[in-house]
């Protein structure tokens, strides 16, 4: 099954974002705690374009797309936005926590938890499409 | 949406957090936390009841006040999370670096006995 959801880029939008995953896959017997997860990993993704985007001033003109498929013992999440540069991924360094509390930083924790909940994550663009595509691999059963 | 609430019992300053905590609206939780140590509150509790969702915005916050309240001698304590927001500080091990207890009785005598 494919579900799919377009929201104007701006931060007043996660809550839809986060409701359309939760009710999505509400649908299916998942735990409360691994639904809570998948959210979480979806809203960090797309806070991270919406917050890009806010310091771009490009506040209404953009919007994202998530799609969500569900198969048998995998779901995929594809956020896609369009602009005209992607995240580099292989770049991606994680910092260390320690770093993160003595310098007192309140960013750099939605990416570290985005990788440790979901299977797989990567970053593609191709013609100022830039998608994120992140696997999770857990059995699927219709509620 | 978030709702933030401050009351002050004997010394000890509690904030309620209810609703969610997220890149939108962690800049209230910021601000209330960061006007506890400006006002030199030494025992702080986080009410976290009510606290349905928190990303990693909200996680930041907490983190980003650890050494504050570390170099004024601070008590900084969260009691009441729900299975799924505890999961959350669980993932990075922020549970280990906060002071979490279950009920605000606990959170009580924690800050009361260290100071």
């Amino acid at each position: 099954m494919k579900y799919s959801i377009k929201v104007p880029c701006c931060k007043s939008k996660l809550k839809t974002i986060r409701s359309f995953v939760d009710d999505t896959l509400g649908q299916y017997i998942i735990s409360d705690i691994d639904l809570n997860m998948l959210v979480l990993a979806v809203d960090e993704v797309c806070a991270n374009l919406i917050v890009h985007a806010d310091k771009e001033n490009h506040l209404s003109e953009e919007c994202i797309v998530l799609n969500i498929l569900v198969r048998k013992n995998t779901i995929v999440f594809e956020v896609i936005d369009f602009k005209d540069h992607g995240f580099d991924f292989s770049n991606y360094q994680e910092p260390k926590l320690d770093d993160l509390i003595k310098s007192r930083r309140k960013g750099g924790l939605g990416l570290m938890l985005v990788r440790r909940i979901m299977d797989d994550v990567e970053f593609k663009t191709t013609n100022s499409l830039n998608v994120c595509r992140m696997v999770k691999k857990m059995p699927v059963v219709n509620a | 949406m978030i709702n933030i609430t401050k009351e002050s019992e004997k010394n000890i300053h509690i904030i309620k957090v209810e609703g969610d905590v997220d890149a939108a609206s962690s800049i209230y939780l910021d601000k209330a936390i960061s006007e506890a140590l400006s006002l030199g509150q030494k025992r702080v509790l986080i009410d976290c009841n009510q606290l349905e969702y928190i990303s990693s915005a909200g996680l930041g916050v907490f983190m980003s006040y650890i050494q504050d309240f570390e170099n004024s001698d601070s008590r900084f304590v969260l009691f009441g999370l729900s299975d799924r927001v505890a999961g959350v500080f669980e993932i990075l091990g922020l549970d280990q670096l906060l002071t979490i207890v279950k009920t605000k009785e606990e959170a009580l005598i924690r800050v009361s006995n260290e100071i």
